[in-house]
């Protein structure tokens, strides 16, 4: 079984001349070089191709301003989902006329959130964690932080929604 | 434990479970024939290369490739917003050609040096039909991105099964999915090409392969005649392979160099009200039938050229795949040189006629 891996070891006899040694060394070197710039010239834009979608989203979060047209036009006591770069955000119209924007991805796992107006809470469907519709605070389960709040401006034409 | 020990004991384990060894004797034993024709060896392999290219940058493009109505859109984002996009669908397109350049020159040179005769007429057989399933790969692959060229060549592609009598208008509408060329038709076409075809493909390769290993490379008739003490061979292992995985090196070099310095075009998005543009010809492998049908449809006008030249190409396809049947003695008689000189007619036919129809187009 293993016969021949011993027999690979008896093929290179010590006695080999010096100088047969390092050019050997110089061409496995040579080869390995050159594999190495094969690998890199065919590995290097298929990772930039398969990395471009990325790429394109973190060039979307460097977004920090979002205006959301016609907005202001939600009823008091909904709720308006919108894509604040490439994450989900929510835009809350409030029943006594106050407005709140928070992320909508979960501190817990990343699920999206869904706002509960009957309990006045937001709500995540994954593992029930619960936080505060107004500020966005942990409540209960087991987000471990809040949600973060949006500076929020309401216009005639629409509502814009900032980095806080 | 020296790492000397450790990977002998941890060979050992998986040699007890796998058989290694067994492989490795029938490596070390295995020898390819050295003669004036041993450069035609290599073609299988190249072909193999092509093909695994093919896996490779098809899996990439499957990424960002939508079917259906999105077709077009989809393969402009490949080709112009992706990051180096273009260079994996250009490689793709190139290595789809170049796969079925080195699939023909394998085929004749199997043919001229007759490989197919006993015991081989297995590897000659699932070797014709990996040709032709190469070909409805390229031909279902070149409709994918719906743009002005593939609309109207699978269009006129899908009038070759739509003559067939009798069946064939129910054929080429059930290809097509419906009567017309639309996204129903790239949707099924889509799974064709990287479902159904891989899958058929894939096991067919496999037992292609496993022939080469069971019957070693065939020496052709002037080797045969030789004594076998005069013939010439060299270990598969490693000399043979080293050459093989030389020429894969340079099919990769020739093919990165062809798909960066000719990057592969994307056509106008194909609009089905739009008339043909001018010079549209099929892709050169089907250059030759293209024009045949062609030439037999002047001399024998309307259905009658149409059904002649299909039954013309079957009964030429047919004599081609049993050649094995008739030409089956090791010895050079009088079936011997006639297989030859069939052979010799059909490289001329297909030159020929591949050269006229791409001469007709240039007028």
């Amino acid at each position: 079984m293993s016969s021949h891996i011993a027999l690979e070891e008896s093929r290179h006899p010590v006695t080999e001349p010096a100088g047969e040694t390092t050019s050997r060394r110089g061409f496995l070197i040579a080869a390995g070089a050159a594999g190495l710039c094969y690998v890199t010239a065919l590995g290097y834009p298929v990772y930039r191709y398969l990395a471009s979608p990325a790429e394109m989203a973190s060039s979307a979060s460097a977004v920090t301003e979002v205006t959301l047209k016609d907005a202001q036009k939600l009823p008091a006591g909904s709720v308006l989902m919108f894509k604040f770069g490439p994450s989900p955000a929510m835009l809350i119209h409030h029943a006594d006329n106050t407005w709140v924007a928070l992320t909508a991805v979960c501190t817990h796992l990343g699920c999206t959130v869904q706002y509960e107006p009957q309990l006045n809470r937001i709500h995540c469907a994954c593992h029930g964690g619960v936080y505060d519709p107004r500020t966005g605070a942990n409540v209960s389960g087991p987000p471990p932080k809040p949600l973060k709040l949006f500076k929020v401006a309401v216009t005639d034409t629409g509502v814009e929604v900032s980095r806080a | 434990m020296t790492t000397k020990q450790l990977t002998n004991s941890l060979y050992g384990w998986v040699d007890e479970r796998l058989g290694l060894s067994e492989i490795a004797a029938f490596a070390r034993l295995k020898r390819v024939p050295v003669h004036a024709q041993s450069f035609w060896y290599y073609w299988g392999g190249i072909s193999l290369f092509l093909f695994l290219v093919q896996c490779f940058t098809g899996i990439l493009l499957l990424v960002y490739y939508r079917p259906g109505a999105e077709a077009y859109e989809s393969v402009r984002q490949i080709t112009f917003v992706m990051h180096f996009g273009w260079l994996i669908r250009s490689a793709h397109s190139w290595s789809a050609n170049l796969m079925l350049f080195a699939i023909f020159v394998h085929m004749f040179s199997v043919y001229f040096m007759k490989a197919y005769r006993s015991p081989r007429e297995f590897g000659w057989f699932s070797g014709m039909a990996l040709l032709a399933i190469a070909t409805v790969f390229g031909f279902s692959g070149y409709l994918l991105p719906m743009d002005e060229l593939s609309y109207f060549a699978t269009k006129v592609g899908l009038e070759i099964p739509n003559a067939v009598p009798f069946i064939g208008p129910a054929i080429a509408t059930m290809l097509r999915g419906g009567a017309e060329v639309t996204e129903f038709t790239v949707q099924r076409f889509f799974a064709l090409h990287v479902v159904v075809l891989p899958a058929l493909f894939l096991p067919l390769l496999g037992f292609h392969l496993w022939l080469v290993q069971k019957h070693g490379n065939a020496l052709p008739p002037s080797e045969e005649a030789k004594h076998p003490s005069d013939r010439k061979s060299i270990a598969f292992m490693p000399g043979f392979l080293v050459k093989d995985l030389a020429m894969w090196l340079i099919s990769l070099n020739v093919l990165a160099l062809l798909a960066s310095v000719f990057p592969w075009s994307l056509g106008k998005q194909f609009d089905a009200l739009a008339p043909a543009p001018l010079g549209i010809h099929p892709e050169w492998y089907f250059m030759s039938p293209f024009e045949m049908l062609k030439i037999l449809g002047t001399v024998l006008p309307g259905e009658m050229g149409e059904i002649a030249g299909l039954l013309l190409f079957t009964l030429g396809i047919l004599l081609w795949l049993l050649i094995p049947f008739y030409d089956r003695n090791k010895e050079s008689g009088r079936r011997a040189r006639t297989a030859h000189y069939f052979g010799i007619l059909a490289v001329i036919l297909l030159l020929t006629t591949t050269a006229l129809g791409y001469w007709t187009i240039r007028q």
